[in-house]
Protein backbone atom coordinates (compact mmCIF):
# COMPACT_ATOMS: atom_id res chain seq x y z
CA UNK A 1 0.00 0.00 0.00
CA UNK A 2 2.47 2.22 0.72
CA UNK A 3 4.99 1.13 -2.08
CA UNK A 4 1.68 2.70 -3.93
CA UNK A 5 1.25 5.82 -2.05
CA UNK A 6 5.21 6.65 -2.43
CA UNK A 7 4.80 5.67 -6.83
CA UNK A 8 1.81 7.86 -6.95
CA UNK A 9 3.30 10.96 -5.11
CA UNK A 10 6.29 10.84 -7.57
CA UNK A 11 4.14 10.87 -10.36
CA UNK A 12 1.81 14.09 -9.48
CA UNK A 13 4.89 15.55 -8.05
CA UNK A 14 6.58 15.07 -11.46
CA UNK A 15 3.68 15.87 -13.33
CA UNK A 16 3.16 18.92 -11.57
CA UNK A 17 6.54 20.42 -11.61
CA UNK A 18 6.28 20.04 -15.20
CA UNK A 19 3.04 22.24 -15.84
CA UNK A 20 4.83 24.37 -13.11
CA UNK A 21 7.70 25.08 -15.10
CA UNK A 22 5.98 25.44 -18.79
CA UNK A 23 3.43 27.70 -17.20
CA UNK A 24 6.11 29.82 -15.72
CA UNK A 25 7.15 30.83 -19.60
CA UNK A 26 11.13 30.26 -19.32
CA UNK A 27 10.63 28.67 -22.93
CA UNK A 28 8.64 29.04 -25.39
CA UNK A 29 4.80 27.26 -25.14
CA UNK A 30 5.68 25.66 -28.78
CA UNK A 31 8.61 24.40 -27.73
CA UNK A 32 8.10 23.16 -23.88
CA UNK A 33 4.09 22.64 -23.73
CA UNK A 34 2.30 21.35 -20.51
CA UNK A 35 1.43 18.04 -19.48
CA UNK A 36 -2.04 18.86 -20.14
CA UNK A 37 -1.98 20.27 -24.56
CA UNK A 38 0.38 16.97 -24.41
CA UNK A 39 -2.27 14.78 -23.17
CA UNK A 40 -4.09 16.75 -25.73
CA UNK A 41 -2.62 16.28 -28.43
CA UNK A 42 -2.26 12.44 -27.98
CA UNK A 43 -6.27 12.41 -27.31
CA UNK A 44 -6.34 13.99 -30.81
CA UNK A 45 -4.03 11.37 -32.30
CA UNK A 46 -6.25 8.67 -30.61
CA UNK A 47 -9.39 9.99 -32.13
CA UNK A 48 -8.32 9.95 -35.46
CA UNK A 49 -6.77 6.59 -35.55
CA UNK A 50 -3.14 7.94 -36.81
CA UNK A 51 -1.87 6.30 -33.08
CA UNK A 52 -3.90 2.90 -33.47
CA UNK A 53 -2.49 2.98 -36.70
CA UNK A 54 1.31 3.30 -36.11
CA UNK A 55 0.98 1.29 -33.17
CA UNK A 56 0.14 -1.63 -35.10
CA UNK A 57 2.06 -0.98 -37.75
CA UNK A 58 5.03 -0.68 -35.35
CA UNK A 59 4.13 -3.76 -33.05
CA UNK A 60 3.71 -5.71 -36.37
CA UNK A 61 7.07 -5.19 -37.35
CA UNK A 62 8.27 -5.90 -34.22
CA UNK A 63 6.10 -9.26 -33.64
CA UNK A 64 7.92 -10.45 -36.90
CA UNK A 65 11.05 -9.27 -36.44
CA UNK A 66 10.94 -10.52 -32.53
CA UNK A 67 9.97 -14.34 -33.60
CA UNK A 68 12.87 -14.38 -36.03
CA UNK A 69 15.51 -13.41 -33.51
CA UNK A 70 14.13 -16.24 -31.23
CA UNK A 71 13.69 -18.57 -33.83
CA UNK A 72 17.44 -18.36 -34.52
CA UNK A 73 18.76 -17.08 -31.54
CA UNK A 74 17.77 -19.52 -29.06
CA UNK A 75 19.05 -22.69 -31.13
CA UNK A 76 21.96 -20.34 -32.12
CA UNK A 77 22.64 -20.17 -28.03
CA UNK A 78 22.08 -23.87 -27.39
CA UNK A 79 24.56 -25.15 -29.95
CA UNK A 80 26.96 -22.82 -28.67
CA UNK A 81 26.38 -23.93 -25.52
CA UNK A 82 26.47 -27.47 -26.37
CA UNK A 83 28.54 -28.19 -30.04
CA UNK A 84 32.62 -27.31 -29.90
CA UNK A 85 32.68 -26.07 -33.24
CA UNK A 86 30.24 -23.46 -32.44
CA UNK A 87 31.93 -22.59 -29.32
CA UNK A 88 35.18 -22.22 -30.76
CA UNK A 89 34.23 -20.29 -34.06
CA UNK A 90 30.80 -19.08 -33.93
CA UNK A 91 30.81 -17.61 -30.50
CA UNK A 92 33.63 -14.93 -30.91
CA UNK A 93 32.04 -13.67 -34.32
CA UNK A 94 28.56 -13.61 -32.49
CA UNK A 95 30.47 -11.38 -29.58
CA UNK A 96 32.27 -9.66 -31.79
CA UNK A 97 29.01 -8.17 -33.85
CA UNK A 98 27.22 -7.85 -30.60
CA UNK A 99 29.47 -4.79 -30.24
CA UNK A 100 28.06 -2.83 -33.38
CA UNK A 101 24.80 -1.46 -31.91
CA UNK A 102 21.97 -2.32 -34.10
CA UNK A 103 21.41 0.59 -35.76
CA UNK A 104 24.86 0.74 -37.58
CA UNK A 105 23.08 -2.08 -39.83
CA UNK A 106 20.93 0.13 -41.36
CA UNK A 107 22.65 1.69 -43.93
CA UNK A 108 24.16 -1.45 -44.81
CA UNK A 109 20.06 -3.30 -44.85
CA UNK A 110 19.00 0.01 -47.32
CA UNK A 111 21.50 -0.78 -49.50
CA UNK A 112 20.32 -4.44 -49.63
CA UNK A 113 16.82 -4.23 -49.44
CA UNK A 114 15.91 -0.53 -50.23
CA UNK A 115 13.21 1.87 -48.69
CA UNK A 116 11.17 -1.45 -47.24
CA UNK A 117 9.64 -3.04 -44.27
CA UNK A 118 12.37 -5.84 -44.88
CA UNK A 119 15.15 -3.46 -44.08
CA UNK A 120 13.58 -2.41 -40.60
CA UNK A 121 12.85 -5.92 -39.60
CA UNK A 122 16.72 -6.70 -40.58
CA UNK A 123 17.84 -4.06 -38.19
CA UNK A 124 15.58 -5.52 -35.42
CA UNK A 125 16.80 -8.98 -35.76
CA UNK A 126 20.17 -7.98 -35.47
CA UNK A 127 19.59 -5.99 -32.95
CA UNK A 128 17.90 -8.79 -30.88
CA UNK A 129 19.14 -11.68 -32.17
CA UNK A 130 22.88 -11.83 -30.56
CA UNK A 131 21.74 -11.01 -27.47
CA UNK A 132 19.30 -13.68 -27.46
CA UNK A 133 21.39 -15.89 -28.11
CA UNK A 134 24.58 -14.78 -25.93
CA UNK A 135 21.75 -14.95 -22.99
CA UNK A 136 21.03 -18.57 -24.08
CA UNK A 137 24.03 -19.97 -24.26
CA UNK A 138 25.11 -18.20 -20.69
CA UNK A 139 22.37 -20.38 -19.02
CA UNK A 140 22.86 -23.47 -20.57
CA UNK A 141 26.38 -23.39 -19.65
CA UNK A 142 25.33 -22.62 -16.03
CA UNK A 143 22.77 -25.44 -15.99
CA UNK A 144 23.26 -27.52 -12.58
CA UNK A 145 26.12 -29.99 -13.06
CA UNK A 146 24.21 -32.10 -10.54
CA UNK A 147 21.28 -32.46 -13.30
CA UNK A 148 23.70 -33.56 -16.07
CA UNK A 149 25.29 -36.41 -13.84
CA UNK A 150 21.58 -37.36 -12.41
CA UNK A 151 20.61 -37.42 -16.26
CA UNK A 152 23.53 -39.28 -17.47
CA UNK A 153 23.10 -41.97 -14.13
CA UNK A 154 19.72 -42.48 -15.43
CA UNK A 155 20.71 -43.17 -18.77
CA UNK A 156 18.86 -39.74 -20.29
CA UNK A 157 20.76 -39.76 -23.09
CA UNK A 158 20.51 -37.81 -27.05
CA UNK A 159 17.66 -35.24 -27.93
CA UNK A 160 15.84 -36.72 -24.73
CA UNK A 161 18.55 -35.23 -22.95
CA UNK A 162 19.00 -32.04 -24.94
CA UNK A 163 15.30 -30.81 -24.72
CA UNK A 164 14.32 -32.71 -21.68
CA UNK A 165 17.25 -31.51 -19.68
CA UNK A 166 19.49 -29.01 -20.65
CA UNK A 167 16.11 -27.23 -22.33
CA UNK A 168 14.13 -26.79 -19.24
CA UNK A 169 17.08 -26.74 -16.90
CA UNK A 170 18.11 -23.37 -18.77
CA UNK A 171 14.78 -21.95 -19.21
CA UNK A 172 14.40 -19.36 -16.59
CA UNK A 173 17.81 -17.84 -18.31
CA UNK A 174 16.61 -18.22 -21.67
CA UNK A 175 13.43 -16.11 -20.17
CA UNK A 176 15.34 -13.30 -18.77
CA UNK A 177 17.56 -13.03 -22.57
CA UNK A 178 14.39 -13.52 -24.30
CA UNK A 179 12.93 -10.20 -22.32
CA UNK A 180 16.46 -8.49 -22.86
CA UNK A 181 15.89 -9.31 -26.36
CA UNK A 182 12.79 -7.62 -26.83
CA UNK A 183 13.77 -4.37 -24.92
CA UNK A 184 16.94 -4.39 -27.67
CA UNK A 185 14.60 -4.71 -30.55
CA UNK A 186 12.44 -2.03 -29.57
CA UNK A 187 15.08 0.35 -29.60
CA UNK A 188 16.31 -0.58 -32.68
CA UNK A 189 12.77 -0.80 -34.33
CA UNK A 190 12.59 2.43 -33.24
CA UNK A 191 15.62 4.00 -34.03
CA UNK A 192 15.29 2.29 -37.74
CA UNK A 193 11.22 3.91 -38.19
CA UNK A 194 12.70 7.55 -37.66
CA UNK A 195 15.42 7.09 -39.83
CA UNK A 196 12.96 6.59 -43.02
CA UNK A 197 9.25 7.14 -43.85
CA UNK A 198 7.78 4.04 -42.74
CA UNK A 199 4.60 4.47 -41.00
CA UNK A 200 5.02 3.65 -37.42
CA UNK A 201 5.44 5.31 -34.11
CA UNK A 202 9.19 6.56 -34.93
CA UNK A 203 7.92 7.93 -38.02
CA UNK A 204 5.09 9.75 -35.89
CA UNK A 205 8.00 11.32 -34.21
CA UNK A 206 9.31 12.54 -37.14
CA UNK A 207 6.79 14.34 -38.98
CA UNK A 208 5.70 16.13 -35.45
CA UNK A 209 9.26 16.88 -35.86
CA UNK A 210 8.91 18.11 -39.50
CA UNK A 211 5.70 20.31 -38.21
CA UNK A 212 7.33 21.60 -35.42
CA UNK A 213 4.58 20.10 -33.50
CA UNK A 214 6.61 19.86 -29.82
CA UNK A 215 3.06 18.25 -28.21
CA UNK A 216 3.00 15.70 -30.53
CA UNK A 217 6.37 14.77 -30.48
CA UNK A 218 5.91 14.66 -26.24
CA UNK A 219 2.75 12.58 -26.92
CA UNK A 220 4.59 9.97 -29.09
CA UNK A 221 7.31 9.21 -26.66
CA UNK A 222 4.79 9.09 -23.57
CA UNK A 223 2.76 6.58 -26.00
CA UNK A 224 6.31 4.72 -26.49
CA UNK A 225 7.18 4.34 -22.68
CA UNK A 226 3.66 3.20 -22.02
CA UNK A 227 3.75 0.78 -24.21
CA UNK A 228 7.28 -0.65 -23.47
CA UNK A 229 6.56 -0.74 -20.09
CA UNK A 230 2.98 -2.30 -20.69
CA UNK A 231 4.76 -5.64 -22.90
CA UNK A 232 7.91 -5.49 -20.41
CA UNK A 233 5.25 -5.64 -17.10
CA UNK A 234 2.56 -7.63 -18.34
CA UNK A 235 3.96 -9.70 -20.49
CA UNK A 236 7.64 -10.87 -20.13
CA UNK A 237 7.46 -10.40 -15.93
CA UNK A 238 4.59 -12.96 -15.90
CA UNK A 239 6.18 -15.37 -18.08
CA UNK A 240 9.50 -14.74 -15.77
CA UNK A 241 7.89 -14.70 -12.34
CA UNK A 242 5.89 -18.03 -13.46
CA UNK A 243 8.73 -19.90 -14.66
CA UNK A 244 10.83 -19.04 -11.78
CA UNK A 245 8.02 -19.78 -9.28
CA UNK A 246 7.69 -23.18 -10.85
CA UNK A 247 11.29 -23.93 -11.04
CA UNK A 248 11.08 -23.19 -7.28
CA UNK A 249 13.75 -19.86 -7.96
CA UNK A 250 11.53 -17.98 -5.53
CA UNK A 251 10.03 -18.76 -2.55
CA UNK A 252 5.81 -19.52 -3.71
CA UNK A 253 3.21 -18.03 -1.49
CA UNK B 1 -10.00 -52.53 35.15
CA UNK B 2 -6.98 -50.93 35.93
CA UNK B 3 -8.73 -48.62 38.44
CA UNK B 4 -10.56 -50.56 40.54
CA UNK B 5 -8.02 -52.34 43.26
CA UNK B 6 -7.19 -55.38 43.30
CA UNK B 7 -7.13 -58.28 45.89
CA UNK B 8 -3.32 -58.76 47.16
CA UNK B 9 -1.74 -61.00 44.51
CA UNK B 10 1.62 -62.59 45.82
CA UNK B 11 3.78 -61.59 44.03
CA UNK B 12 5.89 -63.78 41.86
CA UNK B 13 9.04 -61.97 41.86
CA UNK B 14 11.58 -62.45 45.08
CA UNK B 15 11.36 -59.35 48.10
CA UNK B 16 14.52 -57.96 46.71
CA UNK B 17 14.88 -58.25 42.87
CA UNK B 18 17.88 -55.95 42.43
CA UNK B 19 20.30 -57.97 43.59
CA UNK B 20 18.72 -61.40 41.63
CA UNK B 21 19.04 -59.82 38.75
CA UNK B 22 22.25 -57.97 38.50
CA UNK B 23 24.81 -60.89 38.25
CA UNK B 24 22.43 -62.07 34.70
CA UNK B 25 22.25 -58.38 33.62
CA UNK B 26 26.68 -58.23 33.83
CA UNK B 27 26.45 -61.58 31.96
CA UNK B 28 24.42 -60.60 29.28
CA UNK B 29 26.31 -57.50 28.79
CA UNK B 30 29.78 -59.38 28.70
CA UNK B 31 27.55 -61.67 26.47
CA UNK B 32 26.33 -58.85 24.17
CA UNK B 33 30.15 -57.22 23.86
CA UNK B 34 31.67 -60.96 23.04
CA UNK B 35 28.99 -61.37 20.75
CA UNK B 36 29.32 -58.58 18.41
CA UNK B 37 32.64 -59.12 18.02
CA UNK B 38 31.67 -62.47 16.50
CA UNK B 39 28.80 -61.08 14.97
CA UNK B 40 31.56 -58.97 13.12
CA UNK B 41 33.46 -61.50 10.79
CA UNK B 42 36.21 -60.72 8.23
CA UNK B 43 34.74 -61.38 4.98
CA UNK B 44 36.03 -63.67 2.48
CA UNK B 45 34.12 -63.38 -1.35
CA UNK B 46 36.07 -65.51 -4.09
CA UNK B 47 36.00 -62.58 -7.15
CA UNK B 48 34.19 -65.55 -9.06
CA UNK B 49 30.95 -65.70 -7.35
CA UNK B 50 30.82 -61.75 -7.38
CA UNK B 51 28.93 -59.34 -8.33
CA UNK B 52 30.70 -56.41 -8.69
CA UNK B 53 34.44 -57.71 -8.72
CA UNK B 54 36.93 -54.38 -8.16
CA UNK B 55 40.76 -55.56 -8.83
CA UNK B 56 44.25 -53.95 -8.08
CA UNK B 57 42.01 -50.79 -8.75
CA UNK B 58 44.02 -47.32 -7.94
CA UNK B 59 43.23 -43.95 -8.68
CA UNK B 60 45.52 -41.03 -8.96
CA UNK B 61 43.57 -37.45 -9.52
CA UNK B 62 45.53 -34.49 -11.75
CA UNK B 63 46.86 -33.06 -8.87
CA UNK B 64 48.77 -36.01 -8.14
CA UNK B 65 46.62 -37.19 -4.88
CA UNK B 66 46.38 -40.78 -4.58
CA UNK B 67 42.65 -41.33 -3.98
CA UNK B 68 42.74 -45.28 -4.34
CA UNK B 69 45.48 -47.36 -4.04
CA UNK B 70 45.18 -51.85 -4.59
CA UNK B 71 41.64 -51.53 -3.82
CA UNK B 72 40.49 -55.05 -4.24
CA UNK B 73 36.84 -55.71 -3.62
CA UNK B 74 34.28 -58.20 -4.26
CA UNK B 75 30.45 -57.68 -3.85
CA UNK B 76 27.99 -60.54 -3.88
CA UNK B 77 24.53 -60.12 -5.51
CA UNK B 78 22.61 -58.72 -3.27
CA UNK B 79 24.17 -57.82 -0.34
CA UNK B 80 23.79 -54.07 1.45
CA UNK B 81 27.60 -53.19 1.71
CA UNK B 82 28.67 -49.64 2.88
CA UNK B 83 31.76 -48.15 2.35
CA UNK B 84 32.92 -46.34 5.55
CA UNK B 85 35.93 -43.92 6.32
CA UNK B 86 36.95 -40.71 7.15
CA UNK B 87 36.48 -37.60 3.99
CA UNK B 88 39.58 -38.32 1.99
CA UNK B 89 39.76 -42.24 1.98
CA UNK B 90 38.33 -42.22 -1.62
CA UNK B 91 34.75 -44.13 -0.90
CA UNK B 92 33.70 -41.88 -2.91
CA UNK B 93 36.00 -42.18 -6.21
CA UNK B 94 35.21 -46.21 -5.26
CA UNK B 95 31.52 -45.49 -5.80
CA UNK B 96 32.22 -43.19 -8.70
CA UNK B 97 34.57 -45.53 -10.51
CA UNK B 98 31.94 -48.72 -9.83
CA UNK B 99 29.42 -46.30 -11.90
CA UNK B 100 31.60 -45.15 -14.55
CA UNK B 101 31.56 -41.36 -13.57
CA UNK B 102 35.00 -41.38 -12.60
CA UNK B 103 37.41 -43.58 -15.39
CA UNK B 104 40.36 -44.91 -12.77
CA UNK B 105 44.08 -44.66 -13.71
CA UNK B 106 45.05 -47.95 -12.96
CA UNK B 107 43.33 -51.76 -12.04
CA UNK B 108 39.84 -52.74 -12.96
CA UNK B 109 35.96 -52.46 -12.23
CA UNK B 110 34.15 -55.63 -13.59
CA UNK B 111 29.76 -56.58 -13.29
CA UNK B 112 29.14 -59.73 -13.81
CA UNK B 113 32.25 -60.89 -15.38
CA UNK B 114 32.21 -57.62 -17.91
CA UNK B 115 34.57 -54.72 -17.30
CA UNK B 116 32.56 -51.28 -17.08
CA UNK B 117 33.31 -48.52 -19.41
CA UNK B 118 31.59 -44.99 -18.21
CA UNK B 119 27.44 -45.63 -17.31
CA UNK B 120 25.41 -48.00 -17.58
CA UNK B 121 21.78 -48.75 -17.14
CA UNK B 122 22.39 -51.92 -14.79
CA UNK B 123 24.12 -49.05 -11.90
CA UNK B 124 22.03 -46.16 -10.55
CA UNK B 125 24.12 -43.07 -8.73
CA UNK B 126 22.48 -41.75 -6.52
CA UNK B 127 23.84 -38.25 -4.58
CA UNK B 128 23.76 -36.90 -1.16
CA UNK B 129 21.29 -34.23 -3.15
CA UNK B 130 18.11 -35.69 -4.34
CA UNK B 131 18.52 -34.05 -7.81
CA UNK B 132 14.96 -34.33 -9.01
CA UNK B 133 14.22 -32.29 -11.60
CA UNK B 134 13.02 -29.20 -10.75
CA UNK B 135 10.31 -28.17 -13.42
CA UNK B 136 8.54 -31.88 -13.16
CA UNK B 137 6.37 -33.38 -10.54
CA UNK B 138 7.31 -36.11 -8.03
CA UNK B 139 5.47 -38.16 -11.17
CA UNK B 140 6.57 -36.49 -13.72
CA UNK B 141 10.42 -37.00 -12.27
CA UNK B 142 9.53 -40.85 -12.50
CA UNK B 143 8.10 -41.07 -15.56
CA UNK B 144 10.71 -39.24 -17.62
CA UNK B 145 13.60 -41.66 -16.14
CA UNK B 146 10.89 -44.21 -17.02
CA UNK B 147 10.94 -43.12 -21.01
CA UNK B 148 14.22 -42.87 -21.25
CA UNK B 149 14.47 -46.61 -20.21
CA UNK B 150 11.82 -47.25 -22.94
CA UNK B 151 8.78 -47.97 -20.92
CA UNK B 152 6.02 -48.31 -23.10
CA UNK B 153 3.80 -44.78 -22.17
CA UNK B 154 0.68 -46.78 -21.31
CA UNK B 155 2.50 -48.14 -17.98
CA UNK B 156 4.38 -45.07 -17.10
CA UNK B 157 2.12 -43.61 -14.48
CA UNK B 158 0.82 -47.13 -12.89
CA UNK B 159 4.47 -47.83 -12.70
CA UNK B 160 5.60 -44.33 -11.25
CA UNK B 161 2.84 -44.39 -8.73
CA UNK B 162 3.61 -48.04 -7.04
CA UNK B 163 6.83 -46.77 -6.45
CA UNK B 164 5.81 -43.42 -5.30
CA UNK B 165 3.70 -45.75 -2.83
CA UNK B 166 6.50 -47.87 -1.78
CA UNK B 167 8.49 -45.25 -0.84
CA UNK B 168 5.64 -43.79 1.53
CA UNK B 169 5.02 -40.72 -0.59
CA UNK B 170 1.04 -41.41 -1.88
CA UNK B 171 -0.46 -37.88 -1.74
CA UNK B 172 2.21 -36.27 -3.19
CA UNK B 173 2.42 -37.18 -6.81
CA UNK B 174 1.56 -33.75 -8.43
CA UNK B 175 3.79 -32.03 -5.98
CA UNK B 176 7.24 -30.00 -7.55
CA UNK B 177 10.31 -30.71 -5.58
CA UNK B 178 10.84 -27.49 -3.84
CA UNK B 179 7.47 -27.89 -2.29
CA UNK B 180 8.82 -31.02 -0.91
CA UNK B 181 11.21 -30.78 2.52
CA UNK B 182 14.69 -32.47 2.86
CA UNK B 183 13.43 -36.15 3.47
CA UNK B 184 10.39 -35.90 1.16
CA UNK B 185 12.90 -35.61 -2.20
CA UNK B 186 15.04 -38.23 -1.08
CA UNK B 187 12.39 -40.75 -0.65
CA UNK B 188 11.31 -39.25 -4.55
CA UNK B 189 15.05 -39.47 -5.34
CA UNK B 190 14.64 -43.37 -4.34
CA UNK B 191 11.49 -43.57 -5.89
CA UNK B 192 12.62 -42.40 -9.29
CA UNK B 193 15.83 -45.17 -8.73
CA UNK B 194 13.62 -47.80 -7.85
CA UNK B 195 11.43 -47.34 -10.91
CA UNK B 196 14.54 -48.04 -13.12
CA UNK B 197 14.88 -51.24 -11.45
CA UNK B 198 18.81 -51.33 -11.46
CA UNK B 199 20.94 -54.80 -10.50
CA UNK B 200 22.76 -52.53 -8.20
CA UNK B 201 22.03 -49.15 -6.20
CA UNK B 202 25.36 -47.19 -6.41
CA UNK B 203 24.86 -44.40 -3.40
CA UNK B 204 26.79 -41.49 -2.35
CA UNK B 205 26.00 -40.53 1.09
CA UNK B 206 22.68 -40.18 0.02
CA UNK B 207 21.10 -39.43 4.08
CA UNK B 208 24.14 -36.84 4.65
CA UNK B 209 21.76 -33.70 4.56
CA UNK B 210 18.95 -35.11 6.31
CA UNK B 211 18.11 -34.12 10.39
CA UNK B 212 18.74 -36.73 12.37
CA UNK B 213 15.07 -37.98 12.80
CA UNK B 214 14.53 -38.02 9.24
CA UNK B 215 17.56 -39.73 8.39
CA UNK B 216 16.71 -42.58 10.54
CA UNK B 217 13.21 -42.86 9.10
CA UNK B 218 14.66 -43.06 5.55
CA UNK B 219 17.38 -45.49 6.81
CA UNK B 220 14.20 -48.18 8.01
CA UNK B 221 12.42 -47.26 4.74
CA UNK B 222 15.76 -48.29 2.52
CA UNK B 223 16.32 -51.31 4.77
CA UNK B 224 12.48 -52.73 4.16
CA UNK B 225 12.55 -51.83 0.78
CA UNK B 226 16.24 -53.52 0.47
CA UNK B 227 15.06 -56.39 2.16
CA UNK B 228 12.11 -56.66 -0.23
CA UNK B 229 13.62 -56.02 -3.69
CA UNK B 230 16.96 -57.86 -2.65
CA UNK B 231 19.04 -55.46 -4.64
CA UNK B 232 22.91 -55.29 -4.51
CA UNK B 233 23.60 -52.31 -2.74
CA UNK B 234 26.81 -49.98 -2.20
CA UNK B 235 26.24 -47.37 -0.03
CA UNK B 236 28.88 -45.00 1.07
CA UNK B 237 28.87 -43.15 4.50
CA UNK B 238 31.05 -41.57 7.31
CA UNK B 239 28.68 -42.67 9.89
CA UNK B 240 29.88 -45.78 11.46
CA UNK B 241 26.36 -46.28 13.25
CA UNK B 242 24.65 -46.04 10.37
CA UNK B 243 27.03 -47.80 8.01
CA UNK B 244 26.23 -51.04 10.69
CA UNK B 245 22.72 -50.26 10.95
CA UNK B 246 22.27 -50.88 6.98
CA UNK B 247 24.68 -52.90 5.99
CA UNK B 248 25.61 -57.02 5.68
CA UNK B 249 28.88 -56.00 5.24
CA UNK B 250 31.19 -52.86 6.03
CA UNK B 251 34.09 -52.09 4.15
CA UNK B 252 36.70 -50.02 6.76
CA UNK B 253 38.74 -47.29 4.22
CA UNK B 254 41.66 -45.04 5.47
CA UNK B 255 42.83 -41.79 3.85
CA UNK B 256 46.37 -41.23 2.51
CA UNK B 257 46.40 -43.17 0.30
CA UNK B 258 42.85 -44.44 0.13
CA UNK B 259 42.93 -47.65 0.90
CA UNK B 260 40.64 -51.06 1.84
CA UNK B 261 41.77 -51.77 5.49
CA UNK B 262 39.02 -53.91 6.91
CA UNK B 263 36.21 -55.52 4.97
CA UNK B 264 33.54 -57.58 7.91
CA UNK B 265 30.42 -59.03 7.36
CA UNK B 266 27.93 -57.96 9.57
CA UNK B 267 25.75 -60.48 11.20
CA UNK B 268 22.76 -59.03 12.81
CA UNK B 269 19.54 -60.04 12.04
CA UNK B 270 17.32 -57.58 9.62
CA UNK B 271 15.21 -55.74 10.06
CA UNK B 272 17.80 -53.84 12.52
CA UNK B 273 16.64 -50.89 14.91
CA UNK B 274 18.78 -47.74 15.26
CA UNK B 275 18.39 -48.59 19.25
CA UNK B 276 19.47 -52.00 19.32
CA UNK B 277 21.77 -52.57 21.79
CA UNK B 278 24.24 -54.98 20.02
CA UNK B 279 24.09 -52.70 17.61
CA UNK B 280 25.33 -49.97 19.48
CA UNK B 281 27.94 -52.24 20.80
CA UNK B 282 28.87 -53.45 17.03
CA UNK B 283 28.96 -49.48 16.62
CA UNK B 284 31.82 -48.74 19.83
CA UNK B 285 33.84 -51.62 18.49
CA UNK B 286 34.05 -50.12 14.92
CA UNK B 287 34.68 -46.20 15.77
CA UNK B 288 37.77 -47.44 17.94
CA UNK B 289 38.52 -49.91 14.81
CA UNK B 290 38.26 -46.56 12.59
CA UNK B 291 40.34 -44.60 15.26
CA UNK B 292 42.91 -46.79 15.18
CA UNK B 293 43.10 -46.73 11.44
CA UNK B 294 42.99 -43.31 11.01
CA UNK B 295 46.46 -43.04 12.57
CA UNK B 296 49.79 -42.62 10.36
CA UNK B 297 49.61 -44.53 6.68
CA UNK B 298 51.81 -47.87 7.53
CA UNK B 299 53.16 -47.62 3.84
CA UNK B 300 54.33 -43.83 4.68
CA UNK B 301 56.69 -44.41 7.54
CA UNK B 302 56.75 -41.22 9.82
CA UNK B 303 59.98 -39.69 11.33
CA UNK B 304 59.66 -40.68 14.46
CA UNK B 305 60.88 -38.78 17.74
CA UNK B 306 64.15 -38.84 18.93
CA UNK B 307 64.30 -41.33 21.84
CA UNK B 308 63.11 -40.16 24.75
CA UNK B 309 65.72 -38.29 27.42
CA UNK B 310 63.44 -39.92 30.15
CA UNK B 311 61.91 -43.30 29.69
CA UNK B 312 59.82 -43.02 32.44
CA UNK B 313 57.43 -40.84 30.30
CA UNK B 314 56.31 -42.35 27.27
CA UNK B 315 56.53 -40.31 24.32
CA UNK B 316 53.37 -40.70 22.80
CA UNK B 317 51.11 -40.19 26.10
CA UNK B 318 49.47 -42.61 28.33
CA UNK B 319 48.60 -45.79 27.36
CA UNK B 320 44.83 -46.57 26.51
CA UNK B 321 43.32 -48.26 29.77
CA UNK B 322 42.04 -51.17 29.11
CA UNK B 323 38.58 -52.30 29.09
Amino acid sequence: MKRYVHKLGMFVLLLGSWELVARLGIWSPHLFPGPVTVVKSLGAMLSDGRMAEATLRSLGRLGRAYLVSVAIGVPLGLLMARISFFRDAVKPVVMGLQALPSICWLPLALLWFGLTDAAILFVVVMGSVLGIAIATEDSVNGVDPQLVRVASTLGVKGMRFQLGVILPAALPGIVTGLKLGWSFAWRALLAGELLFVSGGLGQLLTVGRELMDVPQVMAVMLAIIVIGITVDRVLFQTVEVRVRRRWGLVPSM
Amino acid sequence: MRGLPMPSVPSPLPTSPHVRSLWPMLRALLGRWRSSLRLLRPAHVEANRAKIAVAQLGHQYANKVVALQDVDLNVRSGEFVCLLGPSGCGKSTLLYALAGQVKPTGGTVSIDGKPIHGPGPERLLMFQEAALFPWLTVRGNITFALAAKGVPRAQRKERADAFIRRVQLTGFEDTLPHQLSGGMKMRASLARALAMDPAVLLMDEPFGSLDAQTRIHMQELLQSIWMRTGKTVVFVTHDVHEALMLGTRVVLMAPRPGRVVRDLEVHLPMPRKPEDAGLNEMTRHVRELLRQVEGPAPREPVPRPPPAPHPAVPAHGLARPAR
